[in-house]
Order: C-alpha cells, then structure tokens, then sequence
C-alpha cells in the first residue's frame, strides 16, 4: 500500500534517505535545512535500518566522512546549504577526483557571504561547473516540488554509483520548507556485503583479501600524462551523461512562441505564469531542466529553431541564463530575469519581464 | 666451499621483510623516521595477521604515497582531513581496524579540528602522528610543531614565538580528552626506541579491536632534508632539542 503523507521538503530528505538504504549522513546544522538531520536524528534509523547518523563538527569534516564512507562502497551522503556547501568543495573535488558515488544535498540560501536564510538559486554556478577546483562535475538534480525531493534521493543515489561520481541535489529554502503531499518510496534494504562486492568490489576498500591485490582511493598522480589520460577519461563519462541522463519537463511547449526556462522553485512560479500568459493569448512554455548537469542543450537548440525567444527565470544575478544561451547560440534572443538576496517572484513579475525583455521591444 | 644458496635458507633467516611491505623503494629521505614506522606498522598488521580487516587513511605530507608500501586497502585523504573519513569507515564497518597516518602539519596546524573532534568522540581509530617539527614534504617550511628559535624556511631567523606562537604539544591536548584511550609519545631513533615504538603500535592496534576509544601515537620523528641535517646529526638533534619539549612516554593508558 502506498504511504501519503504531507510534509517538508527537508524532512522527505531524511525519509527517502532511510527508505531507500541510504548507509550514512554525515551533517553539520545551517538553515535552511537542518531539519534533514533532526529528523532522521529523531527517526533514530541506526535502530532500523542500521545506518549511521552523525553531526559532525563542521561541514568540512562532514564531507570527509561522506569520503571516507564513499571509498568503502557504501551509499553515504550530506547536506547543507550554501555557506556550508562552500566548505565542502574540498571533500567535493577529492571524491570526483577519486571517482565515487555518493549525494549532497544543497538547499540554496542567497548570497554572497553570509547572505540571508531565505531561499534562493545563486549557488548555479558552483553547482553545475563544478565547484572546486579542477575540472570535475557533478551529477545535478534540480527538484521543483517535495515529492522529487522524495525521489531524487533514490534517482541520485542510482545515478551515483551507476557514473561513479559524486551527485547534488540543487533545491533551495522554498522546495526544502514548503509542505506537501508526498508519496513515500518502498523501504528497500540496505546493502549487504555481498551486494556490496558485486556493485563496488573492483574498488571499494573493503579490507584487502588473499583473491585480491589492495585497493587505493586516491585523487593524486604525480605522473602528468597518466593524470591527462585520468582527465580524459571524466570527460568521456560526462559525454556519456549528456547522451544518457539529461531529463527536462516541458510545458505547453509545442505552440509556443516564447519560452520560459527555469527549474526548482522558480519553474513552480512559471508554471503559473505561462497560465497567466495563455489567458492573454501570449504563446508562452516552459522548460524545466531536471538535471542541470547534463544540462538539456539539445531541446533548447530545436526549440531555437522555431521560437522567438527564451527568458531564463532564476532567483540568481543570471547563472543559467548563460547555459540557455550556449544552447542557442545568437539564433533568438535570450534574457534573464531574476530577483535577488531571498525574493521571490511572482508569475505576474515573470509576465511582465517577459513582455518588457522579449515581446515588447523593437 | 660453502654455496652462497646453501646459506640462504628458511632456518638461517634472522630477518624478513614483512609481507605486508610491498616491493616498492620508498620514496623517503636517508635517515627520515617515515619508513621505519611504515615497517613497524606492516610487522604489526602482519603479526595480528590483520591485513583483510585493516584499512589505512594516509595524509597529505611526504607520506602521502604511504598507500605504495603497505599492502592494505587505502583511502587518501585531503591535508588534515584523515580523522574525518576515518571516522566514517570505523562507524560504517565496525569489525575493521582503520589506522590514520599523519604529519604534523597535518593533523596538529590544517587538520586540528578534525583531530580533535574524533579523538574527543571517541572514535575506534589508530592515529599514528608523525611529528618532525617541520612541514617536509613542501621543502622545510615552520609547523606549528617547530622548536622555539629553530630555523625553517618560512622562519628563516629561528620561530619567533612572539610572532608564531609556541610549539603545539597537541598530544597533550589530545590526552585530556576522555575518548582517547592510549596516549603515547615514542621515537624510533635507536633500536631500543623502535622496539618500544613498536610495542606501542602492537598495543594501540590491540586496543582498538575493543572498541574503547582512540587510541594516539606521536612518533617525534626526523626530518634530516627540513632540519639540513645527516641522518646522525638529525638524531643528535632530535635528542637533544626535540624531547625536551616532547618527552617520549605513555601519557594516558
Ligand atoms: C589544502 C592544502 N594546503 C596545502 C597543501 C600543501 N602541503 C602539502 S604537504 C604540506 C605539509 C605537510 O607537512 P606534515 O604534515 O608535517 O608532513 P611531513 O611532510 O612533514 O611528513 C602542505 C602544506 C596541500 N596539499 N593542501
Ligand atoms: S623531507 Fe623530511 S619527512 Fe620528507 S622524506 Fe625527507 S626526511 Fe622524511
Ligand atoms: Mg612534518
């Protein structure tokens, strides 16, 4: 029997996580998020299910659990927001470097510094190109409603260790408070050893056993041509990615004119917006990317071919706007709108934006 | 005459190898205390015949490439950070002896939070601490551990405490925490010294398979390269100007 229940964005995190025979969080307390740990820490799931639950003392050391975990084969992940986040880049960049799966969870506060508590999109950049240093990327799941915070848990997890590689989940302080109704996933158990070995055993360092020689999770190699060929090799596999993963929803897109572009809780407002456009006979859709790394640049360059433009709507300064235009390349007009520092906007401000940017010029 | 094969036989043996020490040369400077631990640690491993149960987290200092001598399962860590996937791996596979190896730039200057957080949790982890005063591997520069008035490169006129601070006696600290279990200060500049060094390393490994907390080795070490010193000179030096600060024996345990 399927289980509904109405809850927060954050907690479905933390739900999922257990459901879906998650092994570990690692965590360090930061609105708007922190109640993806309190409420695993108060589901107590080391009881149920075995899994490790631990505040660790700064997202810094957080991360590095996820990697010490992640080398052991297991499914571990984090969470944060995004001065947090910024701290773990380090951890970030040393696991894509030693190639292993494992989640973060971003709920995006605006910024820069500090910045405020209140939600925004402006961690894009970071999130997409790579965020620490060297050339990596991660696997980026933008959710726009508490039930695909409920499901990337399980999507990311998959996609992690299917590629190898490190996996985010992109939401932001709406997605994460808001409250609605979820259909929880299956309790699936965590894995066994013998799963373990089957998934992760060329790899994981599990203890080196008589059959086998010993197993090293490292990210250097002071051989430069071996590091080039390493370097080569991530990018085929985020070649593949692009060929296999990217998903992206679409929205009243088949007439339309103009498009609308935005993900998480900004396609929420768009959605709204392309209704409010349709009422005014304004041929208006919407795309909204699901992965933003592999970004879905093939249907924005078809849609190019016969559109008369593209606004980008995202709480941020313009981050993905930049990708949209990559995508179409000065075929159609592409702008951005955005608010800033924690606003948010409203479909009737997306309209008009839309009117004034794209319809409404010379 | 007696055949040089006819010697070379299983009962005349007075020493091998250990079969954890894999057949790599080590990278490490004549007279650097860094590859007698490593053996120390393998003769251990092997003893306890513990090599399918043990997983290693090397750091980033001049050991960085420990993962080339031991024949183990291996994690490399970022600069500071081996305490935290430590951490992770002792709590996710808790029938397995995980060890951190880290300098002393590592674990007491970049990685002081991390190395004071698992050890107040006490978490079922080996640390063996490295502490040759100087950061070795980048060329020499001051630690936090370096000597009052001892010249590095980055502290070319002697360590002005006044602008450095004092040297950090971290193990010190790390002793007062109630999750340390085993608190010991050794040196492996004299057989004697490495006889005991060993016993200790024997002991914290024994330990930890009681999952009774951390158990810390600080090894005062050498570095002749930094401290432009001979292997002899370096622990002339080390007796004379290193244990007066950092004197060797049990502080806990
Ligand atoms: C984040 C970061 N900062 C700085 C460095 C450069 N670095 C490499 S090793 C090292 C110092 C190592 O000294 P120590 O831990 O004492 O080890 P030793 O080489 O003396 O054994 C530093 C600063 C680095 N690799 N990463
Ligand atoms: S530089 Fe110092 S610590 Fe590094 S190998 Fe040489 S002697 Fe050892
Ligand atoms: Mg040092």
């Amino acid at each position: 029997m399927a289980e509904y229940r109405l809850m927060k964005g954050n907690e479905v995190i933390a739900e999922a996580a257990i459901r879906c025979g998650c092994d570990g969080y690692f965590g360090y307390p930061i609105t708007p998020q922190s109640e993806i740990m309190e409420t695993l820490m108060l589901r107590k799931p080391w009881e149920e299910t075995g899994m490790v639950v631990l505040q660790a003392e700064s997202e810094i050391a957080a991360i590095n659990m996820v990697y010490g975990g992640a080398s052991c084969g297991k499914k571990v992940m984090t969470s944060s927001s995004s001065p947090g986040i910024s701290l773990k880049q380090e951890g970030i960049t040393y696991i894509a470097g030693a190639e292993l799966p494992c989640l973060i969870v971003n709920v995006v506060r605006g910024g820069p510094g500090l910045g405020t508590i209140q939600p925004a999109q402006s961690d894009y950049f970071q999130a997409v190109k790579g965020g620490g240093h060297g050339d990596y990327h991660l696997i980026v799941l933008a959710p726009a409603s508490v039930q695909e915070m409920n499901d990337f848990v399980a999507l990311g997890f998959e996609l992690a260790f299917k590629y190898r590689n490190p996996a985010m989940i992109l939401s932001d302080g709406v997605i994460g408070q808001m409250m609605e109704k979820v259909k929880l996933s299956e309790y699936k158990p965590r894995w066994t050893d013998e799963e373990i070995q089957k998934i992760s055993g060329s790899w994981a360092t599990t203890g080196k056993t008589p059959d086998r020689d010993y197993h090293v999770i490292t990210s250097l190699d002071l051989d430069s041509a071996k590091q080039e060929i390493f370097n080569h090799k991530l990018i085929e596999k985020y070649k593949t990615m692009a060929e296999k993963e990217v998903r992206y929803e679409t929205i009243s897109c088949d007439d339309a004119d103009y498009i609308l572009v935005a993900y998480g809780s900004s396609s929420r407002i768009c959605q709204k917006a392309v209704d409010l456009c349709r009422e005014k006979g304004i041929k208006v859709g919407l795309l909204r990317p699901i992965t933003l790394f592999p970004y879905p640049t093939k249907i924005i360059q078809e849609m190019a071919k016969r559109v008369k433009g593209f606004l980008s709507v995202e709480m941020s300064a313009g981050q993905m706007v930049e990708d949209v235009r990559l995508a179409v390349n000065g075929k159609v007009p592409v702008e951005h709108y955005g608010r800033l520092g924690g606003m948010i906007p409203t479909p009737n401000d997306v309209v008009k934006a839309l009117e004034e940017k794209l319809i409404n010029v010379k | 005459m007696v055949e040089v094969k006819d010697i070379i036989k299983e009962e005349n043996l007075v020493y091998t190898k250990s079969k954890i020490l894999t057949d790599k040369v080590f990278h490490y400077c004549p007279g650097c205390s860094h590859g007698v631990v490593h053996k120390l640690i393998a003769e251990v491993i092997e003893e306890m015949d513990i090599q399918d149960k043990t997983i290693a987290i090397s750091p980033v200092g001049c050991s960085v490439l420990a993962y080339n001598y031991l024949a183990v399962d291996w994690q490399e860590a970022a600069h500071g950070r081996a305490p935290a996937l430590a951490t992770a791996v002792s709590r996710l596979m808790p029938d397995k002896y995980v060890f951190a190896y880290q300098g002393d730039g590592d674990l007491a200057s970049i990685g002081t939070a991390e190395i004071i957080h698992a050890c107040n949790r006490g978490e079922n982890i080996v640390i063996i601490f490295i502490n040759n005063g100087i950061y070795g591997m980048t060329g020499g520069q001051m630690a936090p551990t370096t000597l009052e008035g001892m010249p590095t490169s980055t502290s070319p006129y002697g360590r002005d405490v006044k602008l450095a601070g004092h040297p950090l006696k971290i193990t010190d600290l790390i002793a007062q925490l109630p999750g340390t279990e085993y608190v010991t200060r050794q040196a492996v500049h004299t057989p004697a010294a490495v006889r005991k060094c060993k016993k200790a390393i024997l002991k914290a490994f024994q330990n930890v398979g009681k999952k009774n907390g951390t158990q810390f080795i600080e090894v005062v070490s050498t570095c002749n390269s930094g401290w432009k010193l001979s292997p002899v000179k370096a622990n002339e030096w080390m007796v004379e100007n290193m244990f007066p600060v950092y004197p060797l024996g049990d502080l806990k345990g």
